[in-house]
Formats: C-alpha cells, sequence, structure tokens
C-alpha cells in the first residue's frame, strides 16, 4: 500500500477516472430493478419517515432525551445508497442516523428503543440518538462529532482492502462536515492509498441554523474532490432511483477497482436541525418548496405512472409501517431500563484491576 | 531504549498479520527517531505505511481500521502531535466501546516519544499523560527502562483496549539488558519498585525513574533510604503497592516532569492523602515540571525540568531533615 504520489504528481488527468464524471443524461428511464426491490425501498422510505414523525411526538412527550436529529425529507439519500449494499458491505454516518440504520437493518423496535435509552436499545441504552451501533449488520455508528466519521469510515475501508475482501463502506455526512479538516485528510488518504470507500455528503444546506452560502466559500462540494483526484458525483438527492444509481456506480468502483468516490447528495430537511429548534433561518415558503419535490410523493408518483403499485398498495404499505412503528414503540415503553450495574460496563474490553 | 522498542515491534508485527504500523517516516525514513529501522524491509509496504502529515486522519483511520478488527500501531512522530488527533483519540477510540454497549473493541496503539526534549522550545516539549490518563477507556503505559519498554509495549499491542505508549524522547539512547525471548512481556497495570528503601517513597515515571534512582542513591550515602517506584502503566494505576510502600516509609514524594496543576502526580498525591493518611508523617511533596511553557535557553530549560537536587531536597523536607 505504498503512495502513488510521485508517479502520479505530473499527471493532469488521472488514469484511474477521477474527477468529475459525467452523469448520465437525467432523461426518465425505465427503473432496471424488479417490483420488489422497489416496493421495498418505498416502504422503508416510508417507515423512516412515519419513525420520524412518531420520534417528534414520543420526543414532545418526554419519552426521548437529549438530542435527536430527524431525517424528514431526506429518506431516498439513505434508503437509495444502502439498498446498493451487500449484508456484509459497512455504513458509518453523522448523528442524524435513525434512517440509516434502519435502511441497513437495525430493527425499529431496537432503534425505538435506544431513544428512549432502555437496555433493548441497539447500544443498549448507552449511546441514545446519536450512537446507534449495530455490530453484526456492520452499521458502525451514529457519530457526533462533527466530520468525525469520515476518517472512521477511511480505516473501516483501509481494513477491507488489507484483508483483500470486496466489502465496500459508505460515510454519510452533511456539508457542513465538509469543512472540517477530517473531511479533506480522509479523501486525501482515500484516493492516496486507493481505499474502497463512498463518501456522501447530505447537502441539506445548512449546518444547524446557518445557511451554506453563509459557511461555505466555494459551494460545490462534488467539486471539491478534484482537489485530491477523486471521482465524484453531484446527485439529486431527493429521487432515491438517482441516488441507487449513483451509488451502484460507486459501489462498482470501489468494489471492482479499489477506488473512493465522492458523492453529493443535493437534498433538505423539513424539519429543525434537532428538536430543539424552531428553524427561525429559513421561510416557510422555501421548506414548501422543497416538500413540492418530497422523495416519497416523487417515487409513489413513479411507481404508480409505472404501474407497479396501486392506491390500493399504499395503503396496505402505511398500514403495516403503522404496526411496525406502534410495535416498536411498544417495545421500546415495555424494554426495561439498563440495570444500574451497567454504568460501569463496557469502558474496556479488557479492563484491569491492579488492586486485585 | 530504541532497540528495545524497535524488537518488540518487529516480534508482534511477526506474530499477528492483523497488526500494521502508521505514521509519518516510519517506513522509507526508518523513523524519525529510529524506532521503525529496518521493518519495512522485513515486513513490507502493507504493514509500515508511512502517512502524510494528516494525524487527525490517520488517528481516525487506525480507530476505524481496529473497528473492523485490525491492530494498528499508530506513531506520532512525538506526541505534541497528537494534539491535533485529540478528537479521534478520544471520542472515538476511548469512547467507541461503551457508547455502542459493548460491541465493539479498540486494539490500537497510539504510540511515540512526549516528554520534554533537547531544546526544541514550547511546542516540541511537553508532558501530556495527565490529558490521556483523564479519559476512562484509555490506557497510558510509559516505560522507563528498555526491558519495560520491550516488555509493555509487547503487551499494548496485545491489548484490546487503546493504548496511549509514551516514549521519553531523552531516553531513546539508554541501555539496559533486554529479554530476547520473544513471549517476554511485562503486564499493564503493575507498578515496579526499582529500588527497595524504608525511610522515603519515591514514585516516579518515565523520565523521573533514573533521576529519582540517582537522588536515591546520594540520599544512601546521607542515611536516608528510599524506596522508587514506578507505576509503569498510569492508567489503571496500580495504586496498591504505591500506598503499601507509603505505608511502610511514612514518607512520600512525588516526582514528574509535568506541569503541577492536575496532573499524574496531583492524583497519586490525592490518593495516598486519602488510602495512607494515618500512616503519613509529613505532607504529600510533588516536585513537577515548571508551571510555564517549555523555553529555549539552555540553562532556562534546565530550571524547568526537576534534577536530582529537587529530589534530595524534598525527600529531606518530608523527613524535616
Amino acid at each position: 500500500m505504498t503512495s502513488q504520489s510521485t508517479e502520479r504528481s505530473q499527471a493532469k488527468s488521472s488514469p484511474t477516472g477521477a474527477g468529475i464524471l459525467d452523469r448520465p443524461q437525467d432523461s426518465e428511464t425505465e427503473p432496471q430493478e424488479d417490483r420488489d426491490t422497489l416496493v421495498k425501498m418505498l416502504h422503508q422510505m416510508i417507515l423512516i419517515r412515519r419513525f420520524e414523525e412518531k420520534c417528534a411526538e414520543s420526543y414532545s412527550l418526554g419519552k426521548i432525551g437529549g438530542f435527536c436529529h430527524l431525517y424528514i425529507g431526506q429518506e431516498a439519500v439513505a434508503v437509495g445508497a444502502i439498498s446498493v449494499l451487500r449484508p456484509d458491505d459497512y455504513v458509518l454516518t453523522s448523528y442524524r442516523e435513525h434512517g440509516q440504520a434502519i435502511a441497513k437493518g437495525v430493527s425499529p423496535q431496537a432503534v425505538m428503543a435506544e431513544l428512549y435509552g432502555k437496555a433493548g436499545g441497539c447500544s443498549r441504552g448507552k449511546g441514545g440518538s446519536m450512537h446507534l451501533f449495530d455490530a453484526d449488520l456492520n452499521f458502525l455508528g451514529g457519530h457526533a462529532i462533527v466530520g468525525g466519521q469520515i476518517p472512521l469510515a477511511t480505516g473501516v475501508a483501509f481494513a477491507s482492502k488489507y484483508r483483500e475482501t470486496d466489502q465496500v463502506t459508505l460515510c454519510f455526512f452533511g456539508e457542513a462536515a465538509v469543512n472540517q479538516g477530517a473531511f479533506h485528510e480522509s479523501l486525501n488518504m482515500a484516493q492516496l492509498w486507493k481505499l474502497p470507500c463512498i463518501y456522501i455528503c447530505e447537502n441539506n444546506m445548512y449546518g444547524m441554523g446557518t445557511s451554506l452560502e453563509r459557511a461555505m466559500s466555494f459551494q460545490n462540494v462534488a467539486l471539491k474532490s478534484c482537489a485530491y483526484e477523486l471521482a465524484s458525483e453531484a446527485v439529486d438527492g431527493m429521487d432515491v432511483l438517482k441516488m441507487r444509481a449513483a451509488v451502484e456506480r460507486a459501489v462498482k468502483r470501489a468494489r471492482e477497482e479499489s477506488l473512493p468516490t465522492l458523492l453529493e447528495a443535493r437534498t433538505y430537511r423539513y424539519m429543525g436541525h434537532s428538536m430543539s429548534d424552531p428553524g427561525n433561518y429559513r421561510t416557510r415558503a422555501e421548506i414548501e418548496k422543497y416538500q413540492e419535490r418530497d422523495p416519497i410523493k416523487v417515487f409513489t408518483k413513479t411507481l404508480k405512472d409505472r404501474g407497479l403499485i396501486s392506491d390500493n398498495d399504499i395503503n396496505e404499505i402505511e398500514a403495516q409501517i403503522k404496526e411496525e412503528v406502534d410495535r416498536a414503540v411498544k417495545f421500546a415503553d415495555q424494554s426495561p431500563l439498563p440495570d444500574a450495574q451497567e454504568l460501569y460496563t463496557d469502558v474496556y474490553a479488557n479492563p484491569i484491576n491492579p488492586s486485585e | 531504549m530504541r532497540d528495545a522498542l524497535n524488537l518488540a515491534l518487529k516480534e508482534e508485527l511477526a506474530r499477528d498479520s492483523s497488526v500494521f504500523l502508521m505514521g509519518e517516516e516510519v517506513a522509507q525514513y526508518q523513523g524519525a527517531y529510529k524506532v521503525t529501522r529496518g521493518l519495512l524491509d522485513e515486513f513490507g509496504p502493507k504493514r509500515v505505511i508511512d502517512t502524510p502529515i494528516t494525524e487527525l486522519g490517520f488517528a481516525g483511520l487506525g480507530v476505524g481500521a481496529a473497528m473492523a478488527g485490525l491492530r494498528p500501531i499508530i506513531e506520532f512522530m512525538t506526541f505534541n502531535f497528537s494534539i491535533l488527533a485529540t478528537d479521534q483519540i478520544i471520542n472515538s477510540a476511548a469512547k467507541m466501546r461503551y457508547m455502542s454497549g459493548g460491541q465493539f473493541k479498540i486494539p490500537i496503539v497510539f504510540r511515540g516519544p512526549g516528554g520534554s526534549a533537547y531544546q526544541v522550545s514550547s511546542q516540541h516539549s511537553q508532558a501530556l499523560e495527565s490529558w490521556y490518563a483523564y479519559f476512562p477507556g484509555l490506557k497510558v503505559v510509559m516505560p522507563s527502562t528498555p526491558a519495560d519498554a520491550k516488555g509493555l509495549l509487547k503487551s499494548a499491542i496485545r491489548d484490546d483496549d487503546p493504548v496511549i505508549f509514551i516514549e521519553q524522547e531523552r531516553m531513546y539512547g539508554m541501555k539496559g539488558e533486554v529479554p530476547e525471548d520473544a513471549d517476554f512481556t511485562i503486564p499493564l497495570g503493575a507498578a515496579e519498585i526499582k529500588r527497595e528503601g524504608k525511610d522515603a517513597t519515591i514514585v516516579a515515571r518515565s523520565l523521573m525513574v533514573p533521576v529519582a534512582l540517582q537522588a536515591a542513591e546520594q540520599l544512601e550515602k546521607e542515611g536516608i533510604s528510599c524506596e522508587v517506584i514506578d507505576p509503569r502503566t498510569i492508567r489503571p494505576l496500580d495504586i496498591r503497592t504505591i500506598v503499601e510502600s507509603v505505608k511502610k516509609t511514612n514518607r512520600a514524594v512525588v516526582a514528574e516532569e509535568s506541569h503541577p496543576f492536575a496532573s499524574v502526580g496531583a492524583e497519586i498525591s490525592a490518593e495516598i492523602t486519602e488510602q495512607a493518611f494515618d500512616y503519613l508523617d509529613a505532607p504529600v511533596k510533588r516536585i513537577s515540571g515548571a508551571d510555564v511553557p517549555m523555553p529555549y535557553a539552555k540553562n532556562l530549560e534546565q530550571l524547568a525540568i526537576p534534577d536530582v537536587a529537587h529530589i534530595v531536597a524534598a525527600v529531606k523536607e518530608v523527613s524535616y531533615l
């Protein structure tokens, strides 16, 4: 795994095809996926939406503590991207991660119980909303320092290459993380060492209450990859099929050629940064403008137009999801609090007590 | 000392293919302090990896690789540069196991030289162990002899938790017997009595151990018998060995290079006071580095680091002599 920099430093264009990629035309194309896959994706998107709505409700009831960052509006990004993965591929993400966790297969019960701070939670009540983990599903968190997961994901991809597996790693983060050094340091290492990591920037245009315009001198995130000769694409993050197609291309590149990619998913969050944010920094009209392109609305229409689902099917999906979410809440409610002794467990894998 | 560390790295790289070594100038340059000399030739560029100057990045990469099952050794050219990586060391490495409810172990070693160096002024000459020892989830190790360096580094690499392994920059040239046995290790969390005595206990670590031993020698000539204890592992701290010694000698001096405020020495002093108050014939005396950034000028630098005379005076003070 040696540096290629000396032989490549003079090259104007990368032999690996890095740089901004020509995207396939945006023309409407027939989805390649079978009906089951498409319906499953729609199901997941609606499940995440309803799950998050329930979180807002539970938060207001005081059942969820601390910070709670909702994913409503961005569902197409997680679902489209993760739908491409094999079960043994890895996902790492930020603190706005309920959607990615569910898309990776963590049960809504385990996620809700974690938000409730219960022993049945996916991190046994020790992580909360911002630190969901499931080692068995290769869902590696849930990281709450902006950009902190980017070097970690780079290391997970490093491990796959080191062990010569063909697993790929997806790393999600918001556009505000792009201003952190961790992002730039990671992209540099990933391209230098050809690591199979796919960096997915969810550009929802606000870092908490600060708009992109007020925070980023050059706002084209995808183009920033040029600084590292790394392949990148800007994707319509409100369109789950475009998201899926872009990640498919990136996964192929990662799996077959062990190359990283930066994807900028342009999306929008409807809710505040967290539950405590009233969102006074933007207008209702702006939110409504994006809601016209709501990812669930758009995808539902696509599937209906293609005759793949009916209103009846949708009602059925909604009914199933209501049951799933209710079950999650019931599980979380009934799950016991962590035992008081749990306070001192899991600090060390190999605890050493010199006094013994 | 550097050869002992080199041997430990070599043996552990040979023992376990999931161990890899990464850092600035560790491979082709053979290590800024030559601790990693020859390792690239022996283990190849897959396992001994030169990095860009990107401490936060490669520290985080190491933690991610550990989450995925590898056993990284991350070298900081000096621990001064680890300050750039503290987010990944503290927020990721130290806390990952806990906040995931025990789902991940992070078997990683962050190692490199630390403490005072020779005339490199404030940013390249400082003791940072108090920072790292503060955090549950981390283990902190500081060897004071070549044999300890080898045995402790091997244990650190084999340990399943993140270990901060601080080598004293001034001690790389130190000579000493080192067991060649590839199975030789020293357990973490075990202090060692470096010299037995009965009149006063001197607790010292890293560079302060040879200084304390010299002080003890000098005091012996004046009829004062000192016990010198090296905790070797700062976290978890083997306080029992220290307290047992104080119960015997009834007097304690704690010597360290750190700044005095909120230091490991302050912690040891508090523990002795809490656990052996009734045995003490005098208040615990702390000898620390000066409470100033490290100066460049040779005379000022000497004044900033505790020496034999400081320790001798401290032992006499707690002995009311």
